[in-house]
């Protein structure tokens, strides 16, 4: 019964996507399915958490044809293990909370705002579940499309062009994730997971094909030297939007990363010096990028770079320690990430910039987002007690277990780096004398108005709904003046700082969890027998 | 053999024109580069077996085209047209092309 839902969990997100579509008022109708649709498949996913408990495995098979007996039966394989359902967890809930702060931040004030979220939403559930290569190819494109129109829809003056970059970046990322899995099918005959299980380290030319495969994942995942468009294009959306990509996109592309290397190659340790090393630079680099940053959304942004190798270095460890460390930090991440990017997004959006310098004084006004941010803050750079110090603890016991010396003392420094970048928010964003007041209109940013002023104009003449922009759009509450963060604003990003608190302070609990993902990974006869056994 | 000089003749053209300023140019290059990928899929199936995979037709399976890649192919083809509308949708609202260094 739960297996049978297991497709359900991408199509319902995208049925409801395109109804709301058509469907455009009343707007708490539209509302309540958006969330609760969220909810459903957060609920969905707890329930796998609890069923796949203790190693065990849910599959179906989608339109079973069936063979004579005897024969290999044909049939796009849905599967869920711990490592699917601890991520579609996670991804939900983020969603959730990135699309409630979207509606006080009024971004669903675009009509295509929900619908899109929704879609998004059904590509990753899709991406997670699925058990066959091709349909992780459609998935990710699923979970793009919407994405492309999110980007251009909502954000600053340069959003288009941010835009253009990412559209065109990912879809050059898609057509070599393609020709990966051709190269693939070619080799091994199949794009089934579990046929393909072990295949690379039976077969160089397999293993050369999930090589294109591994490039077109990592260049989705931001992993240096292919992560410049990440922080060209992330600063320019909205902040609701910067979260919600920053938890599902770059995250979902790990997830398949460390499906793939676990099943393909299983673990072979001829790539762990490769790897380490080329994670190491992406930790470095992005972190150092971070530092010079002067927007706080850019700051984060690099910040995720650097994030990718902490969380892709325990992929690279493999072992039992490496792999549960690295899940555990891919949770961790995606959690205070989406914290961080809502913290400072109300500021912004409430003071209406997202410089450093122009800002002061925050903490004083606003000690709720200042807690949430300084929760998270902490969080990422690793202090107990919240949710990072376990994280990277794990990561730093696993490199020194494999004996990566050099990676543990990269993980320490560029944890130091991370809190340089984190105070130069908090000196200059929360700290100090007040250098702002609030903004009347919420949502918009000075910043950019110049520029924007002449898109939005230029772009009415165009295309209307789809990338009209309304600078002159007013929030339903926004003719009082705002003297404050409004509270519901702060709500979404608290939730997650204090999910990390709870994470650091249980994190016994989930690291048992992660464990049990993780031994999936490395002996994967039981994901094997689940997918072809039906 | 064929497919192979092809895929690279695609791939270069669509490396040379993604890396353009205009995002039409862009567009016409993404749509090689699907190509490409397809061509590349459809090789992947076996370019020697050409029969139509009807199971009460065929005479021998040694000649049936495999039907997986086809499928594969023309499922990539509706999402490059879809993306490819949209982009050129986006090159058209624009202000402009994007020539000229922002900022």
């Amino acid at each position: 019964m739960i297996a049978t839902a297991l497709p359900f969990a991408a199509a319902v997100p995208l049925l409801m996507g395109t109804l709301l579509l058509v469907l455009r008022s009343p707007v708490w109708l539209r509302r309540t399915i958006t969330l609760g649709t969220s909810t459903l498949v957060l609920g969905y996913a707890g329930l796998l958490i609890l069923v796949t408990r203790g190693g065990a495995v849910l599959a179906h098979p989608l339109g079973l044809w069936e063979t004579s007996p005897g024969e290999p039966v044909v049939a796009i394989p849905f599967a869920a293990d711990m490592f699917s359902a601890l991520m579609l967890a996670v991804t939900a809930l983020l969603t959730l909370l990135c699309v409630a702060y979207g509606m006080v931040a009024g971004d669903d004030e675009q009509h295509y705002f929900q619908p899109m979220v929704l879609m998004l939403l059904a590509g990753v559930s899709g991406v997670v579940l699925t058990a066959d290569l091709f349909n992780l190819f459609v998935f990710i494109e699923v979970m793009l499309l919407p994405s492309y129109v999110l980007m251009s829809m909502l954000g600053g003056g340069h959003r288009l062009r941010a835009g253009r970059l990412y559209v065109t970046y990912n879809l050059f990322a898609s057509g070599v994730l393609l020709a990966g899995v051709a190269f693939v099918y070619g080799v091994a005959g199949t794009v089934n997971f579990a046929e393909l299980a072990g295949a690379g380290q039976e077969s160089t030319a397999v293993a050369v094909a999930a090589g294109v495969l591994m490039v077109a994942l990592g260049m989705k995942a931001a992993v240096v030297p292919v992560h410049g468009w990440l922080s060209n294009t992330y600063p320019d959306t909205s902040p609701a939007l910067s979260a919600l990509f920053s938890g599902l996109h770059t995250k979902v592309a790990i997830y398949a990363i460390y499906r793939l290397y676990a099943l393909i190659y299983g673990g072979d340790d001829r790539f762990l010096g490769v790897a380490v090393a080329i994670m190491v630079a992406t930790m470095v680099i992005g972190v150092l990028g971070a530092v010079g940053e002067s927007t706080m959304r850019s700051i984060l942004t690099l910040h995720m770079v650097s994030q990718i190798g902490y969380i892709l270095l325990g992929l690279a460890l493999f072992g039992p320690l490496g792999l549960a460390a690295g899940i555990f930090y891919l949770l961790h991440n995606t959690v205070v990430k989406g914290a961080l990017f809502l913290a400072t997004g109300a500021v912004e959006q409430t003071y209406g910039t997202q410089r450093v310098y122009d800002l002061g004084g925050v903490a004083r006004k606003e000690p709720l987002v200042a807690f949430a941010f300084v929760g998270a803050a902490l969080a990422l750079t690793g202090i107990p007690p919240f949710s990072g110090f376990a994280a990277k603890y794990l990561l730093l016991h696993a490199s020194i277990s494999a004996e990566q010396y050099g990676a543990a003392v990269a993980i320490v420094l560029v944890s130091l780096f991370t809190l340089l970048s984190m105070i130069k928010i908090w000196s200059n964003v929360f700290w100090g004398p007040l250098k702002r007041e609030p903004e009347s209109h919420p949502g918009g940013d000075t910043e950019t108005s110049g520029t924007e002023a002449d898109s939005s104009t230029a772009m009415a003449t165009g295309n209307g709904s789809l990338l009209q922009r309304g600078t002159t759009r007013t929030h339903a509450r926004a003719g009082a003046p705002l003297t404050h963060v409004r509270l519901a604003m702060i709500i979404p990003a608290l939730v997650l700082t204090l999910l990390a608190l709870g994470i650091g302070l249980g994190a016994q609990g989930l690291l048992v969890l992660t464990q049990e993902a993780a031994s999936g990974l490395i002996d994967t006869s039981t994901y094997v027998e689940a997918v072809i056994g039906q | 053999m064929t497919a192979a000089v092809l895929v690279g003749v695609l791939v270069a053209g669509a490396v040379f024109l993604i890396v353009q300023r205009g995002l039409v140019r862009i567009a016409l290059g993404l749509i090689m580069l699907g190509h490409a990928a397809n061509l590349v899929l459809l090789a992947a199936g076996g370019m020697y077996r050409r029969e139509a995979p009807l199971i009460d037709q065929i005479a021998a399976v040694q000649t049936a085209a495999d039907p997986l890649p086809q499928a594969f192919v023309l499922t990539a083809i509706v999402i490059a047209f879809g993306v490819t509308v949209y982009l050129v949708a986006l090159a058209g609202a624009g202000t402009g092309d994007d020539t000229e260094e922002s900022q």
